[in-house]
């Protein structure tokens, strides 16, 4: 026991003193700074322009989550259960943006939608367009930014539950003359029903914490909760209520991956 | 027994999903060649500039050292530790194994943003003491990188730890081996591979670490993942495009490299 003790206390001791150590102190600050009690979580739970900052990012996660969940599924189909090379090729496509660093990514969709980008030049020269339509610095490309992000980690789990499906159950309904579309609907998504929920309860996880993506391709026009943060930080010091918002952010995706957690565990049994 | 395949019509939504994600990499090509200062598109003339900015400029040589500098750190001390807690847990299987599993995971589940105000309180706290573990300095960095990907070295090597025969180690402990004898002569050659990957995980996190290097670094360790939010955020700047272009390039060999010698394998082992 003495061994286990000796082995497992480095990495325990610099997790508890470099990370729980200073949450904790976060926690203080959030009920002592500037002014003793719940008057940060007050503030954060009832001034108007927070719970604004709050609702659009429940708003906008919620939608990147359904885009993210129902781009990947189609693509996952297709990776898990299409014709080799088909399967190959999906696979490099989920592959590659999956590795490339979050700033290329944003920048790329800059370099697609920016005034100056592809996307308006192209439109201007086919003579659609008379000037260039705004389609950076709003909720529109924090949305594709963050769902483009956002795919390939939907696909993760979604592939684990579409590999689980039994085959025989689609052959038999295949077998007995049951549509195409029938065998997909009424089979293979209820089939699929747990992959989806847990890609759905991630991909919200991720999304709600998000700060480069809608930093960079929102532009300060649509700021969500960790760019709040952020400008509570380094722009209008307000240490106590970033606290109290950071505290909050912690509860919420608490609850969530509890959620999830469960979820799996029922699975499991 | 004839497999289902998707049809049409999801062939044709997932070709329109992936060019959805190939999309932004395919766009920074023609703009990394631009021979304007801004984000554009090469007005006829095209102009190798920015890379040549990337490699003329100081400042991103400098960017991709402390870059190394970092993940090779970072990863060393997450790799060491992580390797000390499994091997811990694997072979004592300690009361409260799950939760201190939990424990150690937690900088991966929490929201990026809470970790980095978290580090970013921690490291000004430490610079009041001392100027080497401190904000904006090289340990710091490779403090708050090492909090922030040992979760994931927790993971590869716990895999690794649960692929091994357990009969080995008892095989071990029973002609008399002490424990670093254990550890050392059976259970680390075994799952070198596991290390090997847990580290090289690591690195690729570190290298790309933005949200919380954002936090706890300002003018003077600036790692390359920072330089490029420099340039990306005040002015945007053309050679952010030259340098994704490389980056993009790597990763597309490496990937293309894995997919082809796996493609070989399945050849000639069907």
């Amino acid at each position: 026991m003495r061994a286990a003790l000796f082995l497992t206390s480095p990495l325990l001791l610099f997790l508890g003193f470099s990370y729980l150590l200073p949450f904790l102190g976060i926690m203080q600050l959030s009920f002592t700074d500037p002014s003793f009690g719940f008057s940060q979580y007050q503030q954060v739970l009832s001034d108007p322009l927070t719970l604004s900052v709050i609702w659009r990012t429940v708003r906008l996660c919620l939608i990147v989550t359904v885009v993210s969940v129902s781009c990947a599924y189609v693509i996952t189909l297709l990776w898990v259960r299409g014709r080799p090379v088909v399967r190959l090729l999906t696979e490099l496509c989920i592959m590659i943006p999956f590795w490339i660093s979050v700033l290329s990514r944003a920048f790329g969709w800059l370099a697609m939608l920016s005034n100056r980008g592809l996307l308006n030049t192209w439109l201007k020269d086919m003579g659609l367009i008379d000037s260039a339509i705004q389609m950076t610095r709003n909720e529109f490309a924090v949305v594709v930014g963050m769902s483009h992000y956002l795919i390939p980690f939907a696909v993760f789990p979604l592939a684990t539950a579409m590999r689980n499906v039994d085959e025989r159950v689609l052959t038999a309904a295949d077998g007995m003359g049951a549509s195409r579309l029938r065998v997909f609907w009424q089979l293979f998504v209820p089939m699929t029903a747990s992959g989806v929920m847990g890609a759905f309860l991630l991909v919200f996880v991720f999304s709600i914490g998000f700060y480069v993506t809608p930093a960079l391709l929102g532009g300060g026009q649509s700021v969500l909760i960790a760019e709040l943060i952020y400008l509570w930080i380094f722009q209008i010091p307000q240490w106590g209520v970033a606290a109290a918002m950071s505290v909050v952010l912690m509860i919420a995706v608490g609850g969530i991956l509890y959620l999830l957690m469960r979820r799996y565990g029922e699975i499991a049994q | 027994m004839t497999r289902l395949h998707p049809g049409t019509i999801a062939t044709l939504l997932s070709a329109i999903v992936a060019l959805f994600l190939l999309m932004p990499l395919i766009a920074v090509v023609p703009v990394s060649f631009t021979s304007r200062r801004y984000l554009s598109l090469p007005d006829g003339k095209f102009s190798l500039r920015h890379y040549a900015s990337l490699f003329e400029d100081p400042e991103w040589g400098a960017s991709l050292l402390s870059s190394i500098q970092v993940g090779v750190l970072a990863s060393f001390c997450a790799v060491i530790l992580a390797s000390a807690f499994c091997i811990g847990i694997w072979m004592l299987k300690p009361r409260m194994a799950g939760l201190m599993t939990g424990f150690v995971l937690l900088p991966m589940v929490a929201p990026p943003v809470v970790s980095s105000l978290t580090l970013y309180f921690f490291l000004n706290k430490l610079s009041q003491w001392n100027s080497i573990i401190a904000y904006d300095k090289l340990g710091g960095v490779v403090l708050a990188h090492t909090v922030m990907i040992v979760p994931y070295a927790v993971v590869v090597i716990m895999v690794a730890l649960s692929q091994l025969d357990r009969r080995i180690d008892l095989a071990a402990q029973s002609m008399g081996a002490n424990v670093p004898t254990r550890v050392f002569s059976v259970i680390l050659p075994n799952v070198r591979f596991g290390l090997i990957g847990a580290f090289f995980l690591c690195f690729l996190l570190s290298w790309d670490e933005i949200g919380v290097t954002l936090f706890v670094t300002s003018v003077e360790t600036v790692t390359l993942p920072r330089r490029m939010w420099m340039g990306l955020r005040d002015n945007v700047d053309p050679a952010i495009a030259a340098l994704s272009v490389l980056l993009i390039c790597v990763v597309t060999l490496i990937i293309v490299l894995r997919a082809a010698v796996h493609l070989r394998q399945a050849r000639n082992g069907g």
